[in-house]
């Protein structure tokens, strides 16, 4: 290995060894989502459709589907159809939310932001890290607003409990980010991105315990929706929401993926971006 | 050795698959001084730059920026350089202030030079009046120079510009040539790469022609120009349909093998100076082409090129000022290999 030598004349330097601190990873992925922020302000018709598009979701299921499911056994303990379905229906957001990460590192790539990035001394985890947390934010707004609509609309939850299950909700979101995070930087665009990321994410919203329950469905189908980590998450913030239901069980299961999700694909998606060529 | 270089490069290979982007490749750039790697598009100049950016490991050889390796010593050497040109880019929907600042902290640079620079730089490139204006409406001049900017940020010691004017118009080229020739003026080290011979030739101190992945000239735009030899007789003619017949007639005054048309234009090699000219002048007359411009020259890069290649070197530049990504290029690179 080569290293400058102070003795030689010319062009000798010493710069020191830059060591990236928890601090400045921390503070440089801070500024990457102050970006990916901005970037939301400064789009606000993609900001008032991309709002309008879940509250549009718990209308319409409310209102379409409402009434013939509330009185469906499985529904019946929560009262109403509301109830059952807003503390779910948050994954649902988050989940399509998470996909966001895949199509705007995709995009970064073609452009040659990410060139730019990948060239200055900062954290190589910062710009995922920094993505991923933008993409938290916003859930976390997304899920207000939706309350809030699901408030004015009859939704009754537990306030303590609709706090923990927003939580986990928004913090599965994040974990899930990180799987677009691989994605976004394996596909050769954004629109690729987004196509990949609706195969991945489509299944796994509407066969899970999102909008009715898996024990209605094929028992194929069952096995695969009660093992889908979004019926854990889902089932996990409407115990917490309503106090119907066993809280432990659910909450451990979407814990262990969260855990799970953030092991593998943090470091999968760092090192992609490390390796990149 | 009592220079140690500012950037050296040694050997340096890298292939995407079966395509060669680089086939070994020596560079040398003292502090203080402009390198031009000139070389059609597909060359291997992206691959190079991206090597010494160290955004690409290469596959052998080895790339230092001063005296730090870039595979082994990566950290050290982003705090020493500043990118831009097609392989860096801007932030379209951030202000241009804003661009400075995000750049700026992720320098890590303390707050105040952060504002102070970004002032300092945003006057420099004459972009004051679009500072707080979304980069989008920017048109492709400024985008570069915001782009310069960026690179510029944390007075790098060596600068990476690839490609800076492509798909510029020529104003904006001019405006940026005249930038690029004042940090140049402060001892700014830096290496350029074109496609432009004639950026080569304004900007560079020393050029290094690269082609397939290789070096296959090196020295002052003058070395280079002296070894293709000596002037030339050029002719333009009037309608570009002459050209041919204007060919023909040079090949009865000189050496046919050298004779070379584009366009409007048709040269050879004075043989004997001023008499040639006077030859070409009356065998054009006889022959009854009709000429805008007959002229005695030395030879530009672009005779260089050709001499050394067997072809010209700009073939493939978009008319309509597309830059080509590195993905799509190794596929451009890809396809003309076959």
């Amino acid at each position: 290995m080569t290293t400058a030598t102070a003795g030689t004349s010319g062009a000798t330097d010493v710069v020191g060894t830059p060591r990236i601190t928890l601090g400045t990873a921390l503070s440089d992925a801070a500024t990457i989502t102050g970006r990916y922020l901005t970037h939301i302000v400064r789009q606000p018709r993609l900001l008032i459709f991309s709002t309008i598009q879940p509250v549009m979701f718990v209308l319409l299921f409310v209102f379409v589907f409402g009434g013939a499911l509330t009185n469906s056994p499985a529904i019946q303990p929560y009262g109403s159809y509301k109830d059952f379905l807003l503390p779910g229906i948050f994954v649902q957001t988050v989940a399509f939310g998470a996909t966001q990460t895949a199509i705007a590192l995709a995009e970064d790539l073609n452009r040659g932001v990410i060139d730019r990035f990948r060239s200055l001394p900062m954290a190589r985890s910062a710009v995922l890290l920094g993505r991923t947390t933008a993409d938290l934010v916003r859930g976390f707004a997304v899920v207000l607003i939706m309350t809030v609509v699901g408030l004015m609309i009859g939704f009754r939850p537990q306030f303590l409990g609709l706090l923990g299950a927003i939580a986990i909700v928004v913090i599965f979101g994040f974990a899930m980010s990180w799987i677009y995070a691989v994605v976004g930087l394996s596909v050769p665009n954004s629109e690729t991105a987004q196509a990949a990321s609706f195969v991945v994410t489509f299944p796994l919203v509407f066969a899970s315990a999102v909008f009715i329950p898996p024990s209605t469905m094929p028992s194929w189908l069952q096995v695969f929706a009660e093992n889908n980590p979004i019926t854990h998450v889902a089932e996990a913030s409407r115990a917490l929401a309503t106090g119907i239901g066993g809280v432990a069980e659910p909450l451990l299961w979407s814990l262990a993926w969260i855990v799970g999700l953030l092991v593998v694909f943090v470091p999968l998606s760092v090192r992609r971006y490390r390796r990149m060529s | 050795m009592a220079d140690k270089p500012a950037v050296l490069v040694e050997g340096l290979s890298k292939s995407f698959g079966d395509t060669v982007a680089l086939a070994g490749i020596d560079l040398q750039i003292r502090e203080g001084t402009v390198l031009g790697l000139l070389g059609p598009n597909g060359a291997g100049k992206t691959t190079a730059v991206r090597v010494l950016a160290t955004l690409l490991q290469p596959d052998r050889g080895r790339a230092e920026v001063f005296g730090y390796d870039v595979v082994q010593q990566p950290a050290q050497v982003r705090t020493l350089i500043g990118l831009a040109g097609q392989n860096a880019a801007v932030d379209e929907l951030l202000t241009g202030r804003q661009n400075l600042r995000m750049v700026g902290r992720l320098y890590h640079m303390p707050e105040r030079d952060v504002r102070s620079r970004s002032k300092a730089l945003l006057e420099r490139f004459e972009l004051v009046d679009a500072a707080n204006r979304p980069v989008r409406t920017y048109s492709g001049g400024m985008r570069r120079r915001l782009d310069l900017a960026a690179s510029l940020l944390n007075r790098p010691r060596v600068l990476f510009l690839d490609e800076p004017t492509t798909g510029l118009d020529p104003r904006s080229r001019a405006d940026v040539w005249q930038m690029i020739r004042a940090l140049v003026s402060e001892g700014t080290t830096l290496l350029l790469t074109t496609q432009y011979l004639e950026e080569a030739d304004r900007l560079a101190d020393r050029i290094s022609v690269i082609d397939h992945g290789r070096v296959i000239a090196e020295g002052t735009a003058d070395e280079l120009k002296s070894s293709t030899g000596g002037q030339v007789v050029e002719v333009r003619v009037t309608h570009a349909a002459d050209v041919d017949r204007a060919a023909a007639v040079l090949s009865s005054i000189g050496d046919a093998d050298a004779v070379t048309t584009n366009d409007h234009v048709a040269t050879v090699a004075a043989e004997r100076g001023v008499a040639s000219v006077a030859e070409a002048a009356e065998a054009l007359r006889g022959a009854q082409v009709d000429v805008t411009d007959l002229a005695l020259r030395r030879p530009t890069l672009d005779d260089v090129f050709l001499d050394i290649t067997g072809r010209p070197a700009e073939e493939t530049v978009s008319a309509n000022g597309d830059r080509p990504g590195g993905r799509r290029r190794r596929e451009q690179r890809r396809k003309a290999r076959q």
